[in-house]
């Protein structure tokens, strides 16, 4: 039973805040000889596998890092282009690190005003009137659940969907960002939340629902 | 026992004082910025807007209340909730307009005009400003736009304090989806 993310939208829908509280593992490190098995390209996030699926690395799994240098798009740490440092011969016996890829800030902010897009469009789809918007999205491996205010910030939580008691977080994320958020007289409406604070608490009530199903 | 009784009690009334002094000491500061009493109106009002605004969230996440049909609903509110809420006092809502967009708050017990009186040269200060500005700002992030002002202010010379709230129009153009 897990919480795997938090977002908050602003009313405009761009992300003012995220978090990712666990990421279900899907690293696969293993030891690889001359020649390699694995068909690799690079592409717009990382090189990626693109054929020759086997022992749990899958298609589109991204390098994650290589002799354990962590990998940055197509380069190592130390500056190194992976793919020349794959198909150099003296490199092997190598151990390369695989995984799915990671969304970038820039990929979740477009996710998140494309919700409040989608949220919209689930009102005006509604045959009764003044319907609410989109309060539960599932699927076989997660749920999205996501709580709009009066004045229209949105607070969305992606949990395991047997997790219980996410509309309670949604509730206590609410008191804690009109409390550590809007009571900092630094912060600016609308604008992305900077406040180790506001980290804090969020990390402590998603840790206490995880727990307990209840928030205090 | 009853000593520590004595001391709690004390205690809400201190914090209380302190409450009132801070704002007094707000006010005289901003006479000796801005001199001019308009000037002095116009900046309460402003930061109360800016209360109102950020205050408007916290309400709502603590108090539950649904969405108000009618402005009689958000006056009742504002008077028994909200002001109970953060001031500790329960203004009372009269003088209703026939067209039912405007109504009164008499406050009997400001708590922010404790101990004070107004001197000559600043009979034109509107006190208690910032509570106007605040309500202004708060139902303002709730998409609708109201005039506030102060007809008789008991600082003044008048019998009570009375806080006039009159509903402009609805502001459609930031409307979270599912309000129309």
């Amino acid at each position: 039973m897990t919480i795997y993310s938090v977002y908050v939208v602003n009313k405009a829908g761009g992300l003012i805040f995220q978090y990712d509280h666990s990421r279900p593992s899907q690293e696969n490190e293993k030891t690889f000889s001359y020649p390699l098995e694995l068909k690799l390209e690079p592409q717009s996030d990382g090189v990626s596998v693109v054929f020759g699926q086997r022992d749990g690395i899958k298609i589109g799994h991204v390098v994650l890092s290589v002799n354990g240098k962590q990998a940055h798009g197509k380069k190592l740490e130390d500056g190194a282009d992976i793919m020349q440092v794959i198909s150099e011969e003296e490199n092997y016996p190598i151990s390369i690190k695989f995984g799915r890829p990671v969304l970038t800030s820039n990929q979740k902010i477009m996710m998140a005003s494309m919700f409040h897009s989608l949220y919209a469009i689930s009102v005006q789809l509604s045959p009764e009137h003044k319907s609410s918007g989109i309060h539960k999205l599932e699927v076989d491996t997660f749920s999205l659940q996501c709580y709009q205010t009066q004045t229209g910030v949105k607070f969305i939580v992606i949990s395991d969907p047997r997790q219980i008691g996410v509309d309670l977080l949604l509730h206590k994320l609410y008191a804690i960002y009109s409390d550590f958020a809007l009571k900092n007289p630094f912060y600016s409406l609308e604008m992305p939340i900077r406040a180790k604070l506001f980290d804090v608490n969020v990390k402590s009530s998603v840790e206490q629902i995880e727990k307990t199903g209840t928030v205090v | 026992m009853s000593k520590q009784a004595n001391k709690s009690f004390d205690n809400k009334k201190l914090v209380g004082e302190l409450f009132t002094l801070t704002y007094g000491a707000l006010v005289t500061q901003l006479i000796k910025d801005f001199e001019k009493d308009e000037d002095v109106n116009k900046q309460l009002e402003k930061m109360g807007y800016n209360i109102g605004v950020r205050l408007v969230e916290d309400f709502m996440s603590h108090s539950n209340t649904g969405k108000c049909q009618d402005l009689r609903e958000t006056a009742e509110i504002l008077s028994k909730v909200a002001f109970k809420m953060y001031l500790n006092i329960t203004p009372t809502v009269a003088k209703w307009s026939p067209a039912n967009d405007e109504f009164s708050l008499i406050l009997d017990n400001n708590p922010l005009v404790e101990f004070v009186e107004l001197p000559d040269e600043h009979r034109e200060i509107n006190y208690s400003n910032i509570l106007c500005g605040a309500i202004k700002g708060a139902l303002e992030m709730l998409q609708m736009e109201v005039l506030t002002w102060f007809p008789k202010d008991s600082l003044k010379g008048d019998d009570v304090t009375e806080l006039r709230v009159k509903f402009v129009r609805r502001l459609t153009d930031a409307l979270p989806a599912g309000e129309d």
